[in-house]
């Protein structure tokens, strides 16, 4: 950013969403401050609907007064506009098998554990759970084969590490609502380890919350969800 | 041989597909050559499964025996991988805007078009289809593709060879939606008559009448009519 150039940069986030965690730790990483707009999901502002009319879903960036929309797009900006040490990898090879395993956790594990928590039935909760087991297992093998046993980006907090990272106060949430450990060191010794090294980090400390606030705001959901279906 | 890695690229493809065939338009924006493998989808070869076990789906680019999966990372990787990168816009804001565009064709078009001729026409379910295929195809129009002569600005890149394969599919889901693209997106058919004057898209692109058989043959596989 060039000396006296106004850079205004927003976030339109929800303090338990996933994504707009992503995008909160990418910013804490490069070290950019910006102005966090928490949203009611339930009562969305126009400056919401109006950033994102497509989707109207949070994370919003707003940089400079234009909107960038969907999490791993923000991550991928953010990475791209701002000095400091790489989000994604710099060999394109290694940067397509990351873009491959984000879109694999949006695309199976994200449903799947939501799925969890969403269940009105055991059968459908123990279903849930046997397809985020199985997500899990292809994320440790994947882990196995190309994370060099620190982290998935490898020295230090890269793009899958942002990608997942992101879920681990909801995993906590999930063992506290319903008795299952996600990412347990029997089923995947690798992504347990890694759980814990990552919460140690400084964006993870500084972004992610309490598991109780997921729990609470998984509560008000559940609430809102019954009061429609009266 | 075995245990000879094959050298260069070759992509596992399937005639049809929409995805396999961004692969091939940027593989030839790019003047890449490339050995082309047509997979048989009802047995597949040990070649793809090998190459994309999570998903055992085409496209899947090899480079030098290393597979690259799903077709948008294919084409950014072929972007990055062979410089210079002359695909994505250059300004991040506007690689974003077509990242975010891709996304959302990826999540909205194919699934829709797909219920759009799976479905029995007629059933609301149908209708519903219908209705949301002109809703997507107007979005892109307003939104994505606005007043410029490409989706990506005044030349065609990314977001165009993204959204062009599927104009081959217009044909099959007006006949099933019974309504007109020209009618509802004039500005969208006005954009895919100039790609299709693009050397990489007319020698890419399936023509519609050949979709449009090829979904009849779906539809009589899955015993729908």
């Amino acid at each position: 950013m060039a000396a006296g150039e106004e850079e205004s940069l927003r976030l339109l986030g929800l303090h338990v969403s996933p994504f707009a965690l992503r995008a909160r730790m990418a910013l804490a990483f490069k070290g950019v401050s910006y102005e966090y707009i928490e949203e009611d999901l339930f009562h969305k502002s126009e400056l919401l609907l109006s950033s994102n009319p497509v989707h109207k879903k949070v994370p919003v960036l707003i940089h400079n007064g234009r909107p960038v929309c969907e999490s791993l797009v923000i991550v991928q900006y953010v990475d791209e506009l701002f000095a400091g040490p790489n989000i994604l990898p710099a060999d394109p090879y290694e940067r397509a098998i990351a873009r491959f395993w984000a879109a694999y956790i949006d695309d199976k594990l994200f449903p799947a554990w939501v799925g969890v928590m969403r269940a009105t039935t055991e059968e459908d909760r123990g279903e849930k759970l046997k397809e985020t087991y199985a997500a899990l297992q292809n994320l440790e093998k994947a882990f196995s084969e190309c994370g060099n046993g620190k982290s998935f980006g490898g020295d230090s907090v890269g793009y899958l590490d942002l990608a997942l990272g992101c879920f681990l106060p909801w995993f906590v949430a999930l063992r506290m609502m319903f008795g299952v450990e996600v990412i347990g060191a029997a089923n995947t010794p690798l992504l347990a380890a890694w759980a814990e090294r990552f919460g140690e980090t400084t964006v993870a400390k500084e972004v992610l919350p309490e598991p109780g606030e997921a729990v609470a705001y998984a509560k008000k959901l559940q609430a809102h969800r019954a009061s429609l279906n009266k | 041989m075995a245990g000879e890695k094959k050298q260069g690229l070759q992509l596992l493809d399937f005639w049809v597909s929409p995805f396999g065939q961004r692969c091939r338009i940027a593989l030839a924006e790019k003047g890449l050559p490339y050995e082309y493998l047509e997979q048989d989808l009802g047995n597949k070869s040990e070649l793809l499964l090998r190459s994309n076990p999570i998903h055992k789906k085409i496209p899947v680019l090899l480079h030098d025996g290393r597979p690259v999966c799903e077709s948008l990372i294919i084409v950014q990787y072929i972007d990055e991988a062979f410089a210079p990168a002359s695909l994505l816009p250059s300004d991040p804001y506007a690689r974003a805007q077509a990242r975010f565009w891709a996304d959302y064709v990826d999540k909205k078009l194919y699934d829709c078009g797909t219920r759009l001729w799976k479905l029995k026409a007629g059933e609301p379910a149908q209708a519903q289809a219908r209705k949301e295929m002109i809703e997507i195809l107007k979005t892109l129009e307003e939104g994505a593709l606005g007043d410029k002569e490409f989706f990506d600005g005044d030349a065609f890149g990314f977001l165009d060879l993204v959204v062009v394969p599927f104009t081959s599919w217009f044909l099959t889901y007006e006949r099933h939606g019974e309504f007109s693209v020209e009618k509802e997106c004039p500005r969208i058919t006005a954009w895919a008559k100039r790609c299709g004057e693009r050397e990489s898209v007319a020698k890419t692109l399936s023509p519609p009448e050949k979709v449009y058989e090829f979904v009849g043959a779906m539809k009589k596989r899955f015993g729908i009519e």
